[in-house]
């Protein structure tokens, strides 16, 4: 336990001066500002609170953001090591392979938690400002952070993998950006173009559920929508969220870290320094 | 007392190439034992399996009864490996505090260590902005943690100047004197040569040579070289008894086999005279070196 806390404040404390706990506190804090007070102009005539409406628009940008920031973080994990020559030394103290990867998730995940809380207090602060029904929203936020950290933990753990499986900095930033594109972009898009070739048939009804809840992205995506009831105003594929019950895109929110994180302790094991 | 570190027919391959074959070794507490070696002579190989930071091929490597890479095993060796690094954001004293608490350690040892290797005033610098020497220091007061009872230390006094080599040989000293065994692999077979109790030589991934420095010199049974001053105008007649040598700067150097060395002295000495002065040089570690790492037959 004392290796794991030790390896992330030290972890943490590298983050602070690389920049990387700045950049990612201000990345949230604007994005979710900007959705906020954007968020006013359609409150009116719909009858839902002002913080319900942003949580939608906040959905919609974890999906995109905490991803991307947690690939980040996650890419250097063990080819940055490795490139500096500091692999063969920690790994020849007594400390498993696991908790390495465990204090760096420790600490980077602070990082993405503290940028949520941090997003999304500015948004509910400037919701409730305007508009004291927004109170009504809180619930949805409050989801809506604890599953944006999974999604984070989902995505450290996988880019941890990715930085195992390429040893070089250059290629697993390269794996990270590409899993990025492919998972929260090209997925849901290659859906769609298959649910207008499919026009209504098996793979619709059948495939396209399991691989929603197969990309944790989507998951996340359809957890917070079916949650909120809000799926109804979703776009994209994001209107499946009718469909599948509310358990099992919880499921894969809440699995997923796991799978992620097991997935990159098999990668990390193979590692010879 | 058993041995800290036994390797008994260690065999290592990379594919079709062979970095180490049949390698057996054992070091006793408190030894000091020095690995010498061409680049690619299988001595950084040797050591990653002994961290079990590599798997053998074949053979059987035992740290204090352990096996290699075993937390026991982890927890009683130090490393300090070839080029050391470490996360340039960091500062001396926050590395250290952190490999301490990895040991389970106090980290308010971290100052006390830092000192010990002459740190002290750079401890709150970040690693980032220290020379090479500076990064191999911090390498030093890493190893110097807990009290390891086997330290494998890969090139340890490459970057350092010769005052710093000299405290870093003292400090093996005091870790010997405490029972540590010390494997340390150099290319400065003079410091080498002071400093250690035992030299293992490899060549090609096998182990050619072992023994002290005594053992080896009669093992190799190199020529001791002579060295005579004569009188004004008596090098050529010495030359002629001597039969043999050729001369440097007024200086008659000859070369004589082990077994005549005695001899040859009785016959210099029959010289009177003629000598002004002499010496006699046994051959360096270097020319040891040379002679074993020419191949197994030698």
């Amino acid at each position: 336990m004392t290796r794991i806390f030790s390896t992330a404040m030290t972890e943490f404390r590298i983050a602070l001066r690389n920049r990387w706990v700045a950049i990612a506190l201000a990345l949230m804090a604007v994005f979710s500002l900007v959705l906020a007070l954007a968020g006013s102009a359609p409150t009116g005539g719909l009858g839902v609170d002002r913080l319900s409406i942003t949580v939608a628009s906040l959905t919609s940008l974890s999906v995109y953001l905490i991803p991307l920031l947690a690939l980040l973080m996650g890419f250097d994990a063990v080819a940055g090591e490795a490139e500096r020559g500091t692999l063969p030394l920690l790994l020849a103290y007594p400390i498993a392979r696991e908790e390495v990867l465990l204090g760096k998730l420790a600490a980077h995940l602070t990082i993405l938690a503290l940028a949520v809380l941090l997003g999304h207090g500015l948004a509910a602060g400037v919701s409730i400002l305007s508009d004291a029904g927004a109170l009504a929203g809180l619930p949805a936020l409050w989801r809506l952070s604890w599953s944006s950290v999974l999604l984070g933990a989902t995505f450290l753990g996988t880019g941890y993998a990715l930085s195992a499986l390429s040893r070089r900095p250059s290629g697993a930033a390269g794996l990270a950006i590409g899993l990025w594109l492919g998972l929260v972009v090209l997925y849901d898009l290659a859906l769609l173009s298959a649910i207008v070739a499919d026009n209504g048939g098996w793979f619709t009804t059948k495939a396209l559920p399991a691989a929603l809840l197969a990309n944790p992205a989507d998951a996340f995506r359809l957890f917070n929508l079916t949650a909120s009831g809000a799926a109804a105003a979703a776009s994209g594929v994001g209107g499946a969220a009718e469909v599948i019950p509310l358990w099992q895109s919880l499921a894969s929110v809440l699995l997923w870290p796991f799978a992620a994180l097991a997935l990159a302790t098999a990668a990390f094991r193979k590692v010879t320094p | 007392m058993t041995s800290t570190l036994t390797i008994s027919q260690l065999t290592k391959r990379f594919g079709d190439v062979a970095a180490l074959t049949d390698v057996s070794l054992g070091v006793a507490p408190g030894e000091r034992v020095a690995l010498l070696g061409h680049n690619g002579a299988g001595k950084s190989t040797m050591m990653k399996i002994i961290l079990g930071l590599i798997p053998s091929t074949a053979g059987d490597v035992a740290v204090c009864g352990f096996a290699p890479g075993s937390a026991a095993a982890r927890s009683a060796v130090a490393y300090l490996p070839e080029n050391v690094a470490f996360h340039p954001a960091l500062t001396g004293e926050e590395q250290i505090r952190h490999y301490l608490r990895l040991r389970g350690e106090r980290p308010a040892l971290a100052m006390g260590l830092l000192e010990k290797v002459g740190l002290g005033q750079a401890a709150r610098r970040r690693i980032g902005t220290y020379s090479k020497g500076m990064r191999q220091r911090v390498g030093l007061a890493q190893a110097l943690i807990g009290h390891p009872k086997l330290l494998i230390l890969d090139e340890p006094t490459s970057g350092l100047d010769p005052v710093s080599r000299r405290e870093f040989y003292t400090l093996l000293d005091e870790l010997a004197s405490h029972g540590a065994s010390i494997l340390l692999s150099s290319h400065a077979l003079t410091e080498v040569e002071a400093r250690t109790d035992r030299i293992v030589i490899l060549s090609k991934g096998r182990l050619v040579a072992e023994g002290t420095l005594a053992d080896l010199r009669r093992r190799a049974d190199l020529p001791v070289m002579l060295h005579i001053t004569a009188r004004n105008g008596y090098a050529a007649d010495i030359m002629q008894s001597l039969g043999g040598g050729i001369l440097v700067d007024g200086a008659l150097h000859l070369s004589c086999p082990q077994s005549q060395k005695l001899e040859t002295l009785g016959r210099i000495a029959s010289l009177g005279t003629k000598v002004a002065d002499f010496d006699v040089l046994p051959p360096s570690l270097e020319d040891l070196y040379a002679h074993f790492s020419r191949g197994p037959q030698a």
